[in-house]
């Protein structure tokens, strides 16, 4: 049989997708460039720069993300090493608590966050502290099901027992075989994990809009119902970090199959 | 399992393990616990709520907003995104993830659609809604190129037909928000509908044409069959994707288009329903249809994950 080179319906498809793919992130680059009349100028990024807004939100949303992404780790690396090495029985149960978040949206999550904690008994949300700290459990429980995910991949391909068995016969604690043993020998899967949750904490709108506090998503949807350029210019500021973030992943995790993302926003 | 021992190890080994199996579950505790608090409370205490009138005691009536017109319009609304951006993304997604998988293209092309896939999936909200208006806003990127199009018609006159905006598009509508969308769901369906193509074996496709059958009677007769289960599954996950969705719609039409999300939003802000309990109501039928969807999807998923392994 004579096989043309490339088929043209699959070409066209492919070619379709790297259209849809780069016409809007274009068109956004354009636009951003564009607030001077007549030429290109990088205008709106230094508005955009130099708003201590934005600047605020920033810091708080990477705070924020480095706390939550923190926390993260220290409970779901212990959780899933205990699950492989005493309790694999419990994997699916555990399993099905992480897909949670994709079950409940998050702005019905945030509606249970307002209506349990936001009054008698807790009172979590009258004050800043107790209400970032339901944005960082928030938070964590949101990206869960990625860094359960990355957490789990990654232990499934290191051999817990053996490792836990020579670490004890070297007479380690639990807490050195997990900080000198498990941690290092999860390093890829941890950084994936954390990386992939920092990019949504940083992206996230609802929970700030809706607990009131001043992060990265609910500072963006602000400037985008009254500006024309400067929502574009952090638009592609906002790409750049997340895909920062999740090019490393795909950088660090070269040859591992990826965990997959079920469901979105 | 790795019960690799031998027997003689086996007695002595086992004690070691059945005297930790009484602590068994302490290393859960701090996730249990985690997950009860930040997870369980919340959640459940909407399920509790909306099941109470204002004095506390048991009732269903909160249960008869799914009969408010507001509610029904929302719902609908909600279920017309995410079926027409469900499947729009799906065949899009399909077709695809055929010509990165099967299909012949470039290997750079496979390469670069396959990480990108993985990029654009994680992606949505605010950023994406703006990226919309810039390029397909009244002023956006491609709306000017379209605009400018211009020649002079037989009397002479400059005329530009493809100004979207003569021709009844308009961003912040229905036809907006499915575009918006189908940047996150069609590469969500490149990367779960991905490796059910590769596990298609090339022995079915040599099988079918030794016996004759055309690409055509392959596909129709032989891998459509194979991937139907996985073809709804992942439809069901774009559907409960765009259900679930609520940034990107408010960022792009400001709470014009009614999304049930939508609602809830507003519910939460200012109580439009007068009647908090409602509200409660409102959002566990949204949990019953998102739970039902994942379910759903996770079966099927076990369905495909079962020939993907033999």
């Amino acid at each position: 049989m004579n096989k043309p080179r490339f088929d043209l319906w699959s070409v066209f498809w492919a070619i379709l997708a790297l259209l849809y793919f780069f016409i809007p992130l274009y068109g956004t680059l354009d636009f951003s460039l564009r607030m001077k009349k007549g030429e290109i100028s990088l205008l709106a990024y230094s508005i955009v720069l130099s708003d201590p807004k934005f600047l605020s939100s920033f810091q708080y949303s990477i705070i924020m993300g480095i706390i939550s992404v923190t926390l993260s780790v220290l409970i779901f690396v212990p959780t899933v090493y205990w699950l492989y090495l005493k309790m694999p029985k419990a994997r699916p149960i555990v399993e099905i608590i992480t897909i949670l978040p994709f079950v409940i949206p998050v702005i019905v999550y945030v509606y249970g966050i307002n209506t349990t904690f936001g009054r008698p008994p807790f009172r979590m949300t009258f004050n800043a502290f107790t209400t970032d700290i339901l944005m960082v459990g928030g938070y964590i429980i949101l990206s869960m099901p990625y860094m359960y995910r990355a957490i789990d991949v990654g232990m499934r391909t290191i051999d817990v027992r053996t490792l836990t068995e020579a670490a004890q016969s070297m007479g380690a604690s639990w807490t050195q075989i997990l900080f000198n043993v498990i941690f290092p020998n999860l390093r890829i899967a941890i950084l994936s994990g954390s990386l992939i949750s920092f990019a949504t904490v940083i992206g996230e709108l609802i929970l700030g809009d809706f607990l009131l506090r001043p992060a990265l998503g609910p500072y963006m949807a602000e400037v985008g119902r009254d500006k024309a350029f400067e929502p574009a210019a952090l638009a592609i500021i906002s790409y750049a970090l997340t895909w920062i973030s999740l090019g490393l992943i795909q950088y660090f995790s070269r040859g591992n199959s990826m965990q997959r993302q079920l469901t979105g926003r | 399992m790795d019960q690799t021992l031998t027997p003689s190890a086996v007695p002595a080994k086992k004690s070691i393990w059945e005297r930790l199996s009484e602590t068994n579950w302490i290393g859960l505790v701090p996730f249990f616990a985690f997950i009860f608090f930040f997870l369980l409370l919340p959640s459940t205490n909407l399920l509790f709520k909306s099941f109470q009138d204002l004095n506390g005691n048991f009732t269903l009536s909160n249960y008869a907003v799914m009969q408010n017109p507001y509610v029904i319009k929302a719902y609908r609304v909600s279920l017309q995104v995410s079926v027409i951006t469900s499947l729009v993304g799906g065949v899009f997604g399909f077709f695809v993830a055929y010509a990165i998988t099967l299909g012949n293209t470039p290997k750079w092309m496979r390469n670069f659609l396959m990480t990108f896939s993985g990029l654009a999936a994680n992606f949505g909200g605010v950023p994406l809604a703006f990226s919309y208006i810039a390029t397909l806003g009244r002023t956006g990127f491609v709306t000017a190129i379209l605009k400018s199009i211009c020649y002079p018609d037989a009397t002479g006159a400059q005329v530009c037909p493809f100004n979207p905006y003569d021709n009844g598009f308009n961003l912040y509508s229905m036809t907006g928000l499915v575009l918006a969308y189908t940047y996150f769901q069609f590469p969500l369906m490149v990367l779960t509908i991905t490796p059910a193509l590769e596990g298609l074996k090339k022995e079915w496709r040599e099988a079918s044409a030794n016996l004759g059958a055309n690409s055509w009677q392959y596909w129709r007769d032989v891998a459509l069959p194979i991937l139907t289960p996985s073809i709804l599954g992942a439809t069901l996950l774009l559907f409960g994707s765009a259900f679930g969705a609520y940034a990107t719609a408010y960022a792009l039409t400001g709470g014009s288009i009614y999304l049930i999300t939508i609602l809830i939003a507003q519910q939460i802000r200012g109580d439009v329903l007068n009647n908090p309990y409602e509200g409660y109501a409102l959002a566990v039928g949204m949990i019953v249809i998102m739970g039902i969807t994942i379910l759903a999807y996770n079966i099927l998923q076990r369905r495909t994950s079962r020939w993907l392994k033999s």
